[in-house]
This record gives structure tokens, C-alpha cells and sequence, in this order.
């Protein structure tokens, strides 16, 4: 079996445009929160989340690639131009035969969605453009990624929710372990801070008003966000012949399915995925230093998700520290555990653990150390990136530093 | 309108619990009827559309909000009750 390191990371999100902008705001522990500005946003009762303020499409993208990108697949460029930039490759011949690209995303191209709707239900319009299609399409980002660098391997788009990402990362990894594939580039995004995209998550009323507070005793929600994480995933061999910049060492990675209810996670499902990550990757619960939480903020989530961590590592749970980042860059759904592997990786290389800001109170239910609002200066060897989406859909990556 | 506030409530809980209205009792709560927590933020959806209400609902922590759910008899105070400030 081959194995997989990573040699470029790129992003764009609320905390940042890019990598480091969005791993200093992280260390500071700044929140991306804020009053959501869109169209009809005062017909909504939920108004806050980390949206990317001040973007300007037409200083990255021209009047031909905005008509076709929709804003999920702008995310999705952008972070994949720095994150391929960094790795330094080119890919031409056998090379771009054996490299491709699978993303992660849940609504696709929401804002196409809700823009078109909008324009003939509301408006009365009997005409749309002729790229409404191919503009919201889930699979859009990961073909525009792969037509602008020239990936002529395994490429598709996968969608589980919040674990979209997860997955994907988890498929690019198996694909060059296996053989498959030299370099896959990985990640997701996502764009759904739109009206439709919002009223639709406000039916579930699971959404938070004010802040997300994960694990802690007063959090009352998620709150969404938006944006893009991409990151090259190469065979290790191929990236130390040419010698590239090794960020870290993806070692593992499981998925399992809670087969039990549409919305409400399980312990048991949620447990099976972490050990399963740790099986995969041969490591001992107590090489385990730090694990990004899914931590959505709700009260379902963070007592089932502390459950699980408790079930799976024992005692050493106690040990470990397990912070929400989603506190600060809110949940990006389909894109949110590629946003989150950013963090994994600071952990990794500069042994800051990014911290849960809005934490207030502690709950007996979530006992356990998620680095409360300050970050942390820890020197870690592996850590876990945990997804748990809606469906039962569960996705553990595991890493190591390199 | 013969229909009170009462019976509408009644209504849609049963509906809801797959259940005629005349087994559902004022004493009994939502569990004990079988409605889980998905099955109550649809009850809350079709009183807010029966009654053109809003109900104050957070799914992350049903007890904190002004809306009583401990029982049949509660919610149906608790429309009576966002049905009166509305009219007022």
C-alpha cells in the first residue's frame, strides 16, 4: 500500500482568503461570524453566520468565467490555485493521466438556485440564462478545477452534508493508496448563505440567533458558513523524489453509517467511525494528541459527538484535546471538514491547536478538554478530523506529522 | 368558527401521532403519544400555519422557550396564548 502525504493547502473562507490569513485568525481565536447581507435577508429569523464579506468576483474571475462559476465554484478556484501553486507540480503526460480531482460539497450551486427561482416564480420571467445548468451543477467545482489544471484522472464530486468533505478527502486518499492515482486534489466548498439556503435550514429551527458556542452549556445552534478548502494529496515516493514540502501524512480514514435516523446521530455510529480511523491507521488511542470536533453547536451533536470520544478512546480521553473551529468559521457543511483539516494541519506543523471560542459554561456533557477559547501551544504527532453528517453519514481522517 | 383552538391543537397532534383526535388526552405529553423530535417541529410548523403564528422554538433546547411542551395541555395554553397577543 502506498502512502499519502500532502504537499499543498489552499482556502478561502470567513477567517481568511487564504492559508495564513485563515490559521492567524484561527491562533487568535477571531470570530467570522457576523449579519448575514443578502437579498430578503429581513424575511429571515435567522440573520448571523460567517459569510465572506467585501469578495469581488471580477478581481479573480472575467465576465465569461462569472457567468459560469457560480460563487461555490469561485470558492473552489481559488483555494485550489494557491493549493496547487504551493505544491509546485505541473501536470502534463502521464502525470495529468494520473492525478484528478473529488471534492466535497452539499447544495452546489445554491446562489444559481435561488437567483433563477427567484426570477421566474417571483419575478415572472419565462427565460433564464442558458448557463443556469452547468452552473449549478454539484460536480461543476471539481470540473473546473480539473479543466483548469489539466487533471485527466478519477475526478467526481461527492455529497453526504456535513460530511461531503470528509468523504472525499477519505476517496482521494484510498485512491492513491491503492494505486490509482499519483496526486489527487482533494477538499470541498460550499455556498449556501443565500435566502433560500438559509429558510430552508430555519424550518429545522436547530440554528442559533446569536453565536456558536460548541460544547458548551449554553450553546443554543449552528450557525452556517461559507467558503473553500483544497489541498493537493500526493504519493509519498513521488512527492520525496521531487522534493516537495511535505505538510503532513494522511494515515487513515474510515466511514461508517448510523442506519437510524435522518437527523439524530449516534454514539455507536460516531464511535465506530473514530476507532475505525485509528484502526486504519495504526494508531493507539493514546498516540492521539488532538481531534477537530464536528462541534456543530447544537445540543444534539456536541453530547453525542464528547459520547463517542469517550467510547472510543477510554481513559485517554481525559488526555486528549478536541476543539470546535466551527465557533469561529462556522459550519460550511459540504466544505466544512476541508476548512477544518486546516487546522488539523497547524496542529501538526506548528503545534498551535486552534481553540472553541464563544465557550461560556461548562457542560457535564461535554466534559471533556476542547480548549476553551485560547488557542494552545502543543507540540502533537497525530490527530483526527471528525464529520457526522445528517443521515448517519460518518467520516474520520486521521494524520500524522511528517 | 365552531372549531376552538383546542380542537385544531388536538388535530394535528393525533394527525401526527397517527392516532384519532378522541385518543388523544389533555394529560398526555409528546412522548408518551410517540412523537419524536422531528414528529414536534412539524407539529410546530402546522400550528404556525394553522393558527398564522410564530411559535418560539429552538429544537437545541425545548424547555428554555416560552413555549410549554410538557404536555397536550400546555401546548394547547401556549397557542391560546400566541393566539390571544396576536389578536391584541
Amino acid at each position: 500500500m502506498k502512502r499519502i502525504v500532502i504537499t499543498g493547502q489552499g482556502t478561502i473562507n470567513a477567517l481568511g482568503r487564504n492559508v495564513s490569513e485563515t490559521l492567524e485568525a484561527m491562533r487568535e481565536g477571531r470570530c467570522g461570524i457576523s449579519n448575514l447581507e443578502f437579498q430578503d435577508v429581513e424575511r429571515l429569523s435567522i440573520r448571523i453566520g460567517a459569510q465572506v464579506k467585501g469578495y469581488e468576483p471580477d478581481k479573480t474571475f472575467n465576465r465569461q468565467q462569472i457567468a459560469l462559476y457560480d460563487r461555490f465554484t469561485q470558492f473552489t478556484l481559488i483555494a485550489a490555485r494557491e493549493a496547487i501553486t504551493q505544491s509546485g507540480l505541473t501536470f502534463s503526460g502521464e502525470l495529468a493521466a494520473r492525478s484528478g480531482v473529488v471534492l466535497g460539497t452539499s447544495g452546489g450551486g445554491m446562489n444559481t438556485l435561488d437567483e433563477n427561482y427567484r426570477s421566474v416564480y417571483e419575478d415572472g420571467k419565462n427565460r433564464v440564462h442558458p448557463f443556469v445548468v452547468p452552473k449549478l451543477m454539484n460536480n461543476a467545482a471539481a470540473s473546473h478545477v480539473s479543466m483548469e489544471w489539466n487533471l485527466k484522472g478519477p475526478s467526481f464530486t461527492v455529497a453526504t452534508a456535513c460530511a461531503s468533505s470528509n468523504h472525499a478527502m477519505g476517496q482521494a486518499m484510498q485512491m492513491i493508496r491503492t494505486g490509482m492515482a499519483d496526486v489527487m486534489v482533494t477538499g470541498g466548498s460550499e455556498a449556501m448563505l443565500c435566502f433560500g439556503g438559509i429558510k430552508a435550514w430555519e424550518g429545522l429551527r436547530v440554528m442559533s440567533k446569536d453565536a456558536c458556542r460548541p460544547f458548551s452549556a449554553n450553546r443554543n445552534g449552528m450557525v452556517q458558513g461559507e467558503g473553500s478548502a483544497v489541498f493537493v494529496f500526493e504519493e509519498y515516493e513521488h512527492a520525496k523524489a521531487r522534493g516537495a514540502e511535505i505538510l503532513a501524512e494522511v494515515v487513515g480514514f474510515a466511514m461508517t453509517s448510523d442506519a437510524a435516523d435522518i437527523v439524530m446521530p449516534s454514539k455507536q455510529g460516531a464511535s465506530r467511525a473514530i476507532a475505525g480511523a485509528m484502526r486504519d491507521a495504526r494508531l493507539n488511542p493514546e498516540d492521539v494528541c488532538y481531534i477537530n470536533a464536528h462541534g456543530t453547536g447544537t445540543a444534539a451533536n456536541d453530547k453525542t459527538e464528547c459520547a463517542a470520544v469517550a467510547d472510543a478512546f477510554g481513559h485517554h480521553a481525559d488526555e486528549l484535546m478536541i476543539s470546535s473551529t466551527k465557533s469561529m468559521h462556522g459550519h460550511l457543511i459540504g466544505g466544512t471538514g476541508a476548512v477544518e483539516l486546516l487546522a488539523c494541519i497547524m496542529a501538526l506543523r506548528d503545534g498551535v491547536i486552534a481553540p472553541t471560542i464563544g465557550y461560556e459554561e461548562p457542560d457535564p456533557e461535554c466534559a471533556l478538554d476542547v480548549v476553551p477559547n485560547v488557542a494552545r501551544d502543543v507540540k502533537v504527532g497525530a490527530v483526527l478530523s471528525n464529520a457526522f453528517a445528517f443521515g448517519g453519514l460518518n467520516a474520520v481522517l486521521a494524520l500524522r506529522a511528517h | 368558527m365552531s372549531e376552538t383552538i383546542q380542537d385544531r391543537v388536538i388535530a394535528i397532534i393525533a394527525e401526527q401521532a397517527v392516532l384519532e383526535p378522541g385518543d388523544v388526552s389533555l394529560d398526555q405529553t409528546l412522548e408518551d403519544l410517540g412523537i419524536d423530535s422531528l414528529g414536534l417541529v412539524e407539529s410546530i410548523f402546522a400550528i404556525e400555519e394553522a393558527f398564522d403564528i410564530s411559535v418560539p422554538f429552538n429544537a437545541n433546547d425545548p424547555s428554555a422557550s416560552d413555549f410549554d411542551i410538557s404536555s397536550v395541555a400546555a401546548i394547547i395554553r401556549a397557542v391560546e396564548g400566541l393566539v390571544a397577543d396576536q389578536a391584541a
